[in-house]
């Protein structure tokens, strides 16, 4: 067991990721220290929620672009309401963030498992709608800190054992999706639909249904994604978290999870968001200029997407030989 | 279907359905419908509308989106994708600005916007052709680096101070109302057309968006013909960021963000499947004048360019449920 950890692909993006610590660190020492990783793992949560979410999408050969979208209005709806009913619980308002980004996924699976759309160009469009949207409810006006309830606000940074509450949530949430893709029929469903489709069929599987279920349990994290940033950056606005869909997809692809479906791990997902999210703190301790770390993601994904090409790399591709040799 | 089923007569019919019920039938046919109620729409909406120069206006929100559409539809109908548009022009919009500081001319401008474009699609090509990754990740990763190089050369400065000559490719006017812009856009619209719709490289391109491996055994070459489709497209999207830095006059590294999603909703509002196989040019087009005409004149209503994407997002979803749905129920 030890031995299939060691060659696996996870083993290879951990060395990466504590490689890239410590070169971090043995430059600008400091970094490395438990308060500031657990700093970079609290900022990363969102990216790694959202990418276990996108992981079960892509497990099952779709993708969903609206993610972000998804985040920045059910974000927008809370900030509206704690802004104009500021006695409700906040209890409540995350239980209608989650609902509202549930709705939203489901959405998007109707689309693609009742009219067998192609998921891109589904949530695409709904890439559009869903920020348009914001604008509509918002009239393109900020909800700013000082609308927010204290309540509404406090609870990511509130501190539990250590830990922001917004790190306890990515570690339930992570957690959660280890039982659920390794130990549920319905997360091995979603393995199987991406790996053979038809004989997933003969399974028994409904494909549709899982992709319907994949979509729904995403949009549902977006939405309580939603809630999170908002309230930790105490501002909402149409823009909120603007690209953030491809910075998602990049965790995923450096993650190992295979674009094609039926390949991954809630392991990959996590590290692939923590690699980048390192890089993203990394950057300005290093005294690197931000608008670098556009460029770097690019890389990263590319280099990763080829790496696991090399790595999963089957024989027999060749159909023809090149003239050549012929 | 019908194919499969005993035949009832003794002869078979030629072809199922007549040239005109085929034609009523056609995504081609239902977009011009869907274009003319827009344009009278319009004309009812706004009076200014129908004024020629105000309509020559409204031919800058799609010229420049629709070149990159017709190469994208070649390479979305051959099975790839390229997501990286919109970063290619901010990296070549940034070469031609960084250029201008050497007191490069109009011709030199030009050619270095051709030539980053080209090269740009010669790098998502050769990761695509060549290490046979897959093009959705290959184009996000690219889209992120060109972009991001963009970022790291300006920072949150802008390049401008481009000479009129260069200007005039973006702003100037060939006869009447007619910019150089439009007539470009028409000029490749004939090109593409007759390239996918009359040549051998055309038929290449369906064959292997419908079949890569039977393409590949019918003596196809495959990975060159995508390679220079990917090509095209780098090099049409440099030709956009010519036209549209002339047309604003200044480089930033924001410029064109999130073109791709418009130039991908454009090709496929045209028609064209995005599980690749089918597609046409003049859908391509029609899908162009539609898209134009419901952003301007929505501008003209003074309705926000954020409201506008919520039409744009509904018609991709809509325009491709709709049919489906219909065809659901009446098949219970």
């Amino acid at each position: 067991m030890i031995r299939s950890f060691v060659r696996s692909r996870e083993a290879i993006l951990l060395g990466a990721l504590i490689a890239l610590v410590l070169l971090v660190e043995s430059r600008f020492s400091g970094f490395a220290s438990p308060g500031n990783l657990a700093a970079v793992f609290n900022d990363t949560a969102i990216l790694i929620m959202l990418a276990l979410g996108q992981m079960l999408v892509i497990l099952t050969r779709c993708i969903d672009l609206s993610l972000a979208s998804n985040l920045a209005l059910t974000g927008m709806v809370t900030a509206m309401l704690n802004a104009a009913v500021p006695g409700l619980p906040v209890v409540a308002l995350i239980a209608l963030a989650v609902t509202l980004g549930v709705v939203m996924g489901m959405v998007n699976g109707l689309l693609v498992w009742k009219l067998d759309i192609p998921p891109i160009v589904v949530t695409l469009g709904t890439l559009t709608i869903y920020r348009g949207l914001i604008f509509l409810i918002s009239d393109g006006a900020w909800v700013n800190s000082h609308e927010m309830s204290a309540a509404y606000k406090a609870l990511p940074r509130a501190e539990l054992i250590g830990l922001p509450v917004l790190s306890w949530i990515a570690l339930a949430v992570i957690a959660g999706f280890a039982v659920l893709v390794n130990r549920s029929a319905l997360g091995r469903a979603f393995l199987a639909v991406g790996g053979n489709p038809h004989a997933a069929v003969y399974t028994g599987i409904d494909v549709g249904r899982t992709r319907f279920a994949a979509f729904a349990i995403a949009g549902g994290l977006a939405g309580l994604c939603g809630y999170l940033w908002v309230s930790r950056y105490a501002v909402a606005y149409v823009d909120v978290a603007g690209g953030f869909e491809l910075d998602v997809v990049a965790a995923c692809v450096i993650g190992g999870i295979s674009i094609a479906g039926g390949l991954g791990t809630v392991g990959g997902a996590v590290l692939g968001a923590l690699f980048l999210g390192t890089i993203k703190n990394a950057l300005p301790v290093a005294g690197i200029s931000p608008f670098w770390q556009l460029a770097i993601s690019g890389a990263a994904i590319i280099i990763a997407v080829a790496f696991n090409a090399r790595s999963s790399a089957k024989a027999g591709r060749l159909i023809l030989r090149p003239e050549s040799t012929a | 279907m019908s194919l499969l089923d005993p035949p009832r007569s003794r002869s078979l019919p030629d072809r199922l359905t007549g040239p005109a019920a085929r034609l009523s039938r056609s995504w081609e046919v239902l977009l011009l419908g869907i274009a003319v109620l827009i344009f009278v729409a319009n004309t009812q909406a706004s009076p200014y509308f129908l004024d020629p120069w105000n309509l020559s206006d409204a031919t800058f929100n799609f010229t420049e989106k629709a070149m990159i559409a017709f190469a994208m539809a070649l390479l979305i109908i051959a099975g790839e994708i390229d997501l990286s548009v919109a970063g290619i022009i901010a990296l070549a919009s940034t070469a031609m600005g960084w250029a201008l500081q050497f007191g490069l001319g109009t011709p030199g401008l030009v050619m270095i916007g051709l030539a980053v474009g080209l090269a740009c699609g010669a790098v998502n090509g050769a990761l695509v052709t060549r290490l046979g990754l897959p093009s959705i990740v290959v184009t996000i990763g690219t889209m992120s680096l060109f972009r991001g190089i963009s970022y790291i050369v300006l920072g949150d400065q802008a390049f401008n101070g481009y000479p009129d000559s260069f200007a005039w490719l973006g702003r100037g006017y060939v006869v009447w109302v007619i910019s150089f812009e439009l007539v470009l856009f028409a000029l490749f619209a004939l090109i593409y057309g007759i390239v996918l719709h009359r040549t051998n490289f055309g038929r290449h391109v369906v064959t292997i968006g419908n079949n890569p491996t039977a393409a590949r055994f019918a003596g196809i070459r495959v990975e060159r013909v995508k390679m220079v489709l990917f090509l095209l497209t780098g090099l049409m999207s440099g030709i956009a960021a010519v036209c549209l830095t002339a047309r604003l006059g200044s480089t930033r590294p924001s410029i064109a963000s999130a073109w791709e999603l418009e130039v991908v909703t454009m090709v496929v509002l045209g028609g064209v499947s995005i599980l690749g196989g089918s597609g046409s040019i003049p859908g391509v087009v029609l899908a162009a004048l539609v898209m134009g005409m419901v952003t301007f004149g929505l501008g003209l209503l003074n309705v926000p360019g954020i409201v506008m994407s919520i039409f744009i997002g509904a018609l991709l979803i809509g325009v491709i449920a709709i049919p489906r749905l219909v065809a659901r129920i009446r098949g219970r």
